[in-house]
């Protein structure tokens, strides 16, 4: 861990200067106005020599005397309140933690500053890219909701923790990876395998499949939380090793793999701290079932919500390229989607014994 | 033979009468002889035994036949047409004299066997109505309160209340009947005159007065004219009852003060707040387009003229000499000829003629209306609202009879009143709702300044309100009913000759003439009303804004301050912020709208609009609370008055030579006073003395403790 001192951080300067913001702007008798860039596929680019999503110069203004804004933009006060405080206390916390901190009825009124956390969050996000820093940097830390396993290990509070001899439970990811917070002690892994899933990951850790083919197993149960996300990008930039995404078959599998490749729309200003353009797709792809002989009766009918969120992505610059385009057609036309676990109708251990050992043997992946 | 005719009467000419009768036909023949009286036709009377049937009805026949007709029916309404009989000969008499009325009544429960029941559960009331007026001389006071259908109005087309010469007798017969009291009188005509007392009856037989006392008294008042009769009748308080009529009555005779000791004890005083009389209508002669056939043919009978052509010159308006003989000479009748002998078809001819020629409407100085600045005296005297406006149309004419149609609109609650219950409301649940109240307008009908209260629904005036689409001003109304809202609806006929739908004078016949004139008038206030809602509306949103702003601006202060370590001059940073908040918001125009700062903005004529800074309008400074002299009256009420003090009344001062208004919540305070003094009055007799109106516009009246 990093000593603290008493200077202001970068980012404490940040939040207070929004005070600043609204001082001066009193002061010239303005409207107080936050200049908050648009989190939104409108204003995301990708950046085909990066591979990554970039964020655009498009801003919204939130003005303070404004009918529809006002609201907000008090809120957003009360978050970056909390937040300053929380950098001069030099803790950490959670999102919920934030939302019951800035709660409170308003003086004279039967009115409460927020009503739910899903009025909190988002104004978090909107500090994160107004001020340009990192939600790890805000000292906001996401639930432990990865883990890890593998010959790797790491320095957390001073306590060693070597991800080989963890059993099949591994270490949870914790959501602050930065390296202040988690050091790489040492690492002989040849490659990362981040898997969609915690049951399929409990599979492959259950049959040690990363002492066979040693590698890191990493899971971050369904969309990857930021930890993990950094810690594969920490492990791929760090320690050169090369990341193999495996998902369900659908829409949202896809959407998994190519937020870690390329960032999220949502947060793309992170994609320079988060995404790893090399990340290679493993599967499950919609051809394997022809090749690996799943039964038409294990794939699931593709709904109305799958078709539509696949053709939203066809549209995507990132899965633009033709094996891609090839890839999710072959989706639509077949109509069915197929889950890592249907891979079991073969046999309990055919995701470990036959189906990934064939796929690295055949370097059978999308880029 | 008494008995034969009885029966028949009573169950009609098939029955069989008895065969011992010795004076019926029937009963010489025998028992086979039966069916041929069953199937003879029924006896005739012989016109001897008709005559023989004929004689005078008496009055109290005539009256215990008609009692509907005249406001008997039942007990409660008997009550209420006792005073009002009484109050509205008060008001006919002050005016015509020209004196400011002040007029006492006072309702008190008659002892059954020495016990006092309470006033609800009571039978027997006295009625006791006491005024200011110009007194009744001696020698006529028998008749008029015992002798039906005498009276000084109904031979005259004049705007009054009266007009059949039937009300004060009828009452005092109803008295007769029911308990067999006679009606006691005081009258003085001036402070030089002795006041004289008398107890009458009416002999029923021959409708004459029977005088059982008559002297001269000693009485505290200089002059005026007392009534009191003990009556059987039910108290009730509510629709249609007396509170109700006289409280109506208050608000279109704000010239009146009157004074209402209630059979429970407590004293309500509504106060003069217009101090001028209205003018004395003129008395006209009949238009020939109001007159029907009987009446023309009686007309002819009864006249001075002895020639046609002077008849019909001079025994109505608006025909000349000129058009009477044109008239003549179109008819075919010579003008010359004597009106008595004009007969038959001659007669129909020239109403006919006269029916088809074309006659100047009739003059309508003969009528007088209360007037758009005395309507708003007395709305706001009486109501409880935000916005008040009235409107008087120009005279109109129907069937020959001019009249004049005004209307009122009081609307909302005082700023005092919605802006408290905003506050402690506590935070609604899920699925919790705002009361949802739907209440609708009342309207109070008005034909010559009398409060109608019964048969709305009849009404022309209430067809009017139904009729108008209330929606295009900003007031809800759904399908065929009335408007929603806290509204009351004033609509008043003023007309030498008010047509009713029945005898009882309860309704306002619906003659499009009249209904056109009502919905002109509401549509008017209508409008004034859908201005000053939207107008509110829009200011209020701003407001709103402001106030969110405002909620807001602490809220960030405190935060801007927090990130400064603490250091922030916040109280400066506040004030700034508010500026912009104001600024951007409307600022000044919105305070003025929503009278924050106590100017009158809206130039809406004849409106009064009542803000938390005070009332805006045409606000007539009314009774001058502290205490002036024409209080005297009553011990209490000007003690209650005068403990004020010296702030309010100076207050009241300051006001009223500006804008001329009177604080609401200075008069607030005052009604609270009142009604505070009364609760300890009343609690002892469990009852509250609330007087809240059904639909929530609350009434206004100053209470007094007994
Ligand atoms: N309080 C009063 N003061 C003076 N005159 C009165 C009073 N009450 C009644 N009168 C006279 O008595 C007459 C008869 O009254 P009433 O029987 O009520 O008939 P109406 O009011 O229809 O004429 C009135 O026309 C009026 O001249
Ligand atoms: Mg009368």
């Amino acid at each position: 861990m990093m000593t603290k001192t008493k200077k202001p951080t970068t980012v404490e300067k940040k939040l207070v200067g929004l005070a600043d913001l609204v001082i001066q702007a009193a002061e010239r008798s303005k409207d107080p106005t936050l200049q908050i860039p648009i989190r939104a596929l409108s204003n995301v680019s990708f950046n085909e020599r990066k591979g990554m999503i970039e964020m655009g110069d498009k801003k919204q203004a939130r003005s303070f005397f404004n009918i529809g804004m006002a609201k907000k933009f008090m809120q957003t006060m009360l978050v970056a309140d909390a937040l300053a405080e929380l950098q001069r206390a030099d803790l950490t916390t959670s999102l919920r933690e934030i939302y019951y901190r800035t709660k409170h009825t308003i003086r004279d009124s039967h009115e409460n500053t927020f009503d739910t956390q899903d009025e909190s969050d988002p104004i978090i996000e909107d500090l994160e890219v107004t001020l340009s820093a990192l939600r790890e940097e805000l000292h906001v830390r996401a639930e432990n909701a990865g883990s890890i396993v593998g010959p790797v290990v790491f320095g957390d509070d001073g306590d060693r923790v070597d991800c080989s001899k963890l059993g099949k439970g591994g270490y949870s990811v914790p959501s602050i990876v930065e390296p202040e917070y988690l050091e790489i002690r040492r690492c002989t892994a040849d490659f990362v395998l981040l898997v969609e899933k915690g049951t399929q990951w409990n599979r492959l850790s259950e049959d040690k499949f990363w002492r066979r083919y040693n590698c890191i197993l990493l899971t971050g149960n369904g969309q990857p939380p930021r930890g993990v996300r950094r810690l594969a990008r920490r492990l791929h930039e760090e320690q050169g090793l090369p990341i193999y995404v495996l998902v369900d078959n659908d829409p949202w599998g896809y959407y998994i793999y190519s937020v870690v490749k390329q960032g999220s729309i949502n947060l793309a200003f992170e994609s320079q701290r988060m995404a790893i353009p090399k990340a290679k797709f493993m599967g499950l792809s919609s051809a394997d079932p022809e090749r690996y002989g799943l039964p038409r009766n294990v794939g699931i009918k593709l709904n109305d919500k799958d078709v539509a969120r696949a053709k939203e992505l066809m549209n995507y610059q990132w899965f633009k390229k033709p094996a891609w385009q090839a890839e999710i057609k072959r989706m639509l036309t077949s109509g069915l989607k197929y889950e890592l676990d249907a891979l079991a109708n073969k046999d309990f251990q055919y995701l470990t014994k036959q189906y990934l050992p064939r796929k690295l043997r055949e370097q059978d992946w999308l880029d | 033979m008494t008995t034969m005719r009885e029966s028949r009467s009573v169950t009609g000419p098939m029955v069989v009468v008895s065969p011992s009768d010795p004076a019926d036909p029937a009963s010489h023949s025998h028992a086979g002889a039966q069916k041929k009286t069953a199937s003879k036709p029924a006896e005739r009377v012989t016109a001897i035994e008709m005559g023989a049937r004929q004689r005078e009805i008496s009055v109290s026949e005539f009256f215990t036949k008609n009692r509907h007709l005249l406001g008997f029916d039942n007990p409660r309404k008997a009550l209420l047409t006792c005073v009002k009989e009484a109050v509205d000969n008060a008001l006919d008499a002050c005016e015509e004299a020209g004196i400011l009325p002040d007029v006492t009544v006072r309702l008190e429960v008659v002892p059954i066997d020495g016990v006092t029941p309470p006033a609800s559960q009571a039978t027997r009331f006295r009625v006791t109505v006491t005024d200011n007026g110009p007194g009744i001389v001696r020698q006529q006071i028998p008749r008029i309160f015992a002798k039906l259908l005498y009276g000084s109005k109904f031979h005259r087309l004049r705007m009054s209340r009266g007009q059949q010469g039937i009300g004060i007798s009828a009452a005092g017969m109803y008295a007769q009947l029911t308990t067999g009291k006679p009606v006691r009188i005081i009258s003085r005509i001036g402070p030089r005159a002795a006041a004289h007392f008398f107890e009458v009856q009416i002999d029923t037989k021959k409708n004459e007065p029977l005088v059982h006392e008559s002297k001269q008294i000693e009485w505290d008042q200089p002059r005026g004219t007392q009534v009191t009769m003990e009556i059987e009748g039910r108290y009730q308080k509510g629709r249609a009852s007396v509170d109700e009529w006289l409280e109506q009555t208050s608000i279109a005779n704000p010239h009146a003060k009157l004074i209402y000791y209630t059979p429970e004890g407590e004293i309500k005083e509504y106060t003069r707040a217009y101090h001028e009389l209205p003018p004395s209508p003129r008395e006209i002669k009949p238009h020939p387009y109001g007159i029907e056939f009987g009446m023309f043919l009686k007309m002819v009978q009864e006249t001075k003229s002895h020639t046609v052509v002077g008849f019909l010159a001079s025994d109505f308006c608006r025909i000349s000499p000129q058009l009477a003989d044109q008239i003549c000479r179109q008819a075919k009748i010579s003008p010359e000829m004597k009106p008595r002998d004009l007969k038959g078809s001659a007669a129909e001819t020239l109403y006919r003629t006269i029916q088809s020629t074309k006659i100047m409407a009739p003059p309508t100085n003969c009528l007088s209306p209360i007037g758009e600045k005395a309507i708003l005296a007395g709305l706001y005297k009486q109501i409880k609202g935000e916005f008040y406006t009235a409107v008087t149309r120009p005279p109109a004419v129907y069937r020959g009879n001019p009249f004049v149609i005004e209307a009122g609109l009081a609307y909302g609650q005082r700023p005092d009143e919605h802006n408290k219950p905003e506050q402690p409301a506590a935070p609604r649940a899920e699925g919790e709702h705002e009361e949802d109240d739907v209440e609708l307008a009342r309207v109070i009908r008005y034909a010559n300044r009398v409060p109608l209260l019964y048969q709305q629904s009849a009404c022309a005036t209430f067809k009017a309100v139904l009729g108008l689409s209330w929606k295009n001003y900003g007031v809800a109304q759904a399908r065929g009913a009335l408007p929603a809202g806290p509204m009351v609806i004033f609509v008043h006929m003023a007309s030498v000759w008010v047509p009713f739908t029945s005898e009882s004078k309860e309704a306002i016949a619906d003659y499009d003439e009249i209904h056109k004139e009502i919905t002109l008038a509401l549509r008017e206030c209508g409008r004034r009303l859908g201005i000053y809602l939207r107008r509110r509306e829009r200011a209020a949103s701003e407001y709103r804004r402001r106030n969110i702003f405002e909620l807001y601006i602490e809220e960030v202060v405190e935060a801007c301050n927090r990130l400064k370590g603490g250091t922030l001059p916040k109280e400066k940073l506040k004030k700034q912020l508010q500026t912009i908040a104001v600024s951007r918001t409307g600022g000044i125009k919105t305070d003025e709208v929503l009278g924050k700062t106590g100017e009158g903005p809206e130039g809406l004529p004849h409106s009064i609009i009542v803000t938390e800074g005070g009332a805006e309008g045409d606000v007539v400074v009314g009774t001058k609370l502290d205490g002036g002299g024409e209080e005297a009256g009553i011990g209490q009420s000007r003690d209650g008055h005068t403990d004020h003090g010296g702030g309010l009344a100076s207050g009241s001062k300051s006001d009223g030579g500006k804008s001329g208004g009177i604080r609401p919540s200075w008069r607030q305070n005052q009604r609270e006073r009142f009604t505070g003094e009364d609760e300890k009055n009343k609690t002892r007799k469990g009852e509250r003395p609330s007087s809240r109106a059904s639909n929530g516009a609350v009434r206004r009246s100053r209470k007094v403790t007994a």
